[in-house]
């Protein structure tokens, strides 16, 4: 079992390219142990900021330092960066277009029982909705790596949401990675799954439940979510008889709606989609959230089962 | 070289023309802060059009965004487009000229309109002078009605936090905003004490309308070393036109031709 969180993931690709590039600066509004970045601010303390507990501001300054040339990466909880500072990502961000990475750490419900005000479901919604904004869930340590990588050779604003826990190991370090082109683990006729973020380990086993049951059974790693790969999803519309959408947020706005959104345009067809309740979310460890709510292994491969049947 | 004040006085000619030929923009807060802009870019500030993208240039925020009318005849005057397209243009259907600061406006240096961004932004451009070893100073201009937002008291903590002694804000402090008196809406009254608290340096500006007040105060900005500076300007909405001075109506108000002629002939009167 992977040991290695994704926000470590981050500290360890951040390390090594600030090496070599100065204009790197990593912004943290206390939450450098929580972002596991506290490596970075040792080993680089003329490139990190500290803003303390102040989300807002923690934007707004690293879009200031964008705007002079420098690569901002501000790392907060994704609960309060994805809301409390909506508006500084819409205007000092999106709008400004600024070469800000804005990294949302213990994403989603990593933190399982603290409750809502630390859940962040829904970030996909509201960061997709900005114009400019990229929006991207990686799953694993490798394809976190390959993600921050490739993004700080850009200069254009991302959203990037990753989990607290070490989630188990999809890829190798040689994995293929093309930044928003999804990774496909498997084509299947009947189903194809298509997930992101922590959740896609969950789904791997589900395929190798359906696949025991004789059911062949595809699984899209959609991690970029914006720019979404519409040319990958559409081709497992084109496949597979059922579509299910696997995602760690609320039924509204996420991987669901969005893969809905294009499917209607160009491909209808039958679409499951899980995710968590609009509602209160039962408090628990993460695993035992996506157990509750039929999003771990076993839940997906029974809604899959359940859906095929009617298709 | 012609005086600043005389400037600032065409230049609120540009505005009213700007303003009615659009009915459009932020006329009183423009005509108030119009003096505090022509200072610091026809005096105080290093930046020229010429050097557009120069790294080492000052950078320079309007906070409170809705008087970029101002700021947009100011750059105008200065070289960085055409003035009469500005003027003509402000607001129309298509323009680049909207009403906020964007950047497809030579001069502009980073997208803005709402309030309550440009301390924290200028912390950050700051911040990287700093970094960088840059020569260059920020400035960010700040209306009194924008201070209760409370973004600004995040900003003003991590300014002196950091030490920046490169940051200089200006509050335009005309007292209204566009409900009414800024004391009956949300009282922002003792701002300087308010900076200071926060460990700011503060030149208070009596009469934040006139030339010579301001420079002084920004030379004093520019002595300062470890902390930054906030300039607390008091100056008179709507100054210049005098049916539009200390009227919240004119916060965005629009002129009829009546008004428009007769801002025209005061202002006129006083250009020489």
């Amino acid at each position: 079992m992977n040991k290695i969180t994704n926000r470590q993931a981050v500290c360890d690709t951040l390390l090594k390219l600030a090496e070599t590039d100065r204009d790197i600066v990593v912004l943290c509004s206390d939450s450098r142990g929580s972002a596991s970045l506290k490596p970075f601010a040792e080993r680089f303390p003329e490139q990190f900021v500290e803003v303390g507990i102040a989300e807002q501001n923690l934007v707004s300054i690293a879009a200031g330092l964008a705007a002079c040339g420098k690569k901002a990466i501000a790392a907060s909880p994704a609960s309060f960066l994805s809301t409390r500072s909506y508006e500084q990502a819409k205007i000092d961000v999106a709008y400004a277009r600024t070469n800000v990475i804005l990294l949302g750490i213990s994403g989603g419900v990593s933190y399982g029982a603290l409750g809502m005000s630390h859940h962040s479901v829904q970030d996909i919604a509201v960061m997709t909705a900005l114009p400019d904004m990229r929006v991207y869930l990686p799953s694993d340590r490798f394809q976190t790596a390959k993600l921050i990588e490739a993004l700080m050779q850009d200069d254009k604003p991302a959203y990037v949401r990753i989990s607290r826990s070490a989630t188990e190991d999809v890829y190798d370090e040689h994995m293929p990675f093309w930044l928003d082109k999804a990774n496909i683990h498997a084509e299947g006729s009947d189903v194809t799954i298509i997930t992101c973020g922590e959740l896609v380990p969950y789904a791997v086993k589900a395929v190798e439940l359906l696949e025991k049951e004789g059911i062949r059974a595809g699984l899209i790693d959609m991690y970029c979510l914006k720019p979404l790969d519409e040319d990958t999803a559409l081709a497992a519309a084109e496949r597979s008889k059922l579509i299910v959408t696997v995602e760690e947020h609320s039924p509204y706005g996420g991987l669901g709606s969005l893969v809905a959104q294009i499917f209607s345009a160009h491909r209808p067809k039958k679409l499951l989609p899980l995710s968590l309740p609009d509602g209160h979310i039962i408090a628990g460890t993460n695993k035992e959230i996506f157990a509750h709510y039929g999003m771990d292994a076993k839940g997906i491969a029974t809604s899959v089962i359940q859906a095929l049947s009617e298709v | 070289m012609e005086q600043l004040t005389n400037i600032a006085n065409r230049l609120r000619r540009d505005i009213i023309e700007m303003v009615y030929q659009s009915s459009a923009g932020h006329v009183g807060g423009d005509l108030s802060v119009i003096d505090i802009l022509t200072v610091l870019y026809f005096k105080v500030m290093n930046v020229s059009s010429e050097r557009v993208n120069d790294p080492d240039r000052d950078r320079f925020l309007l906070s409170k965004g809705h008087c970029t009318d101002a700021l947009y005849c100011v750059l105008g005057e200065k070289g960085y487009f055409d003035k009469q397209e500005a003027i003509l243009s402000f607001c129309r259907f298509g323009t680049k000229f909207i009403g906020h600061p964007n950047t497809d406006i030579p001069g502009i240096e980073i997208n803005s309109g709402s309030l309550g961004h440009g301390l924290s932004v200028g912390v950050g451009m700051a911040l990287a002078a700093k970094m960088g070893s840059r020569p260059y100073r920020t400035y960010v201009v700040l209306g009194d009605g924008e201070m209760a937002e409370g973004s600004n008291y995040e900003g003003m903590m991590a300014a002196t936090h950091f030490g920046l002694d490169n940051l200089c804000a200006t509050v335009d402090c005309n007292r209204l905003q566009i409900s009414g008196r800024i004391c009956d809406v949300m009282n922002s009254d003792s701002l300087p004490a308010k900076f200071r608290e926060f460990g700011w340096n503060v030149v208070e500006v009596a009469d934040g309308n006139d030339s010579d007040q301001l420079v002084e105060a920004y030379e004093k900005a520019k002595d300062c070393k470890g902390r930054p500076t906030a300039v607390i300007a008091y100056t008179l909405k709507g100054k210049g036109v005098s049916f539009m001075e200390d009227e919240a109506a004119w916060h965005h108000g629009v002129m009829n031709e009546e008004q428009y002629r007769q801002a025209v002939k005061q202002l006129e009167g006083i250009i020489t």
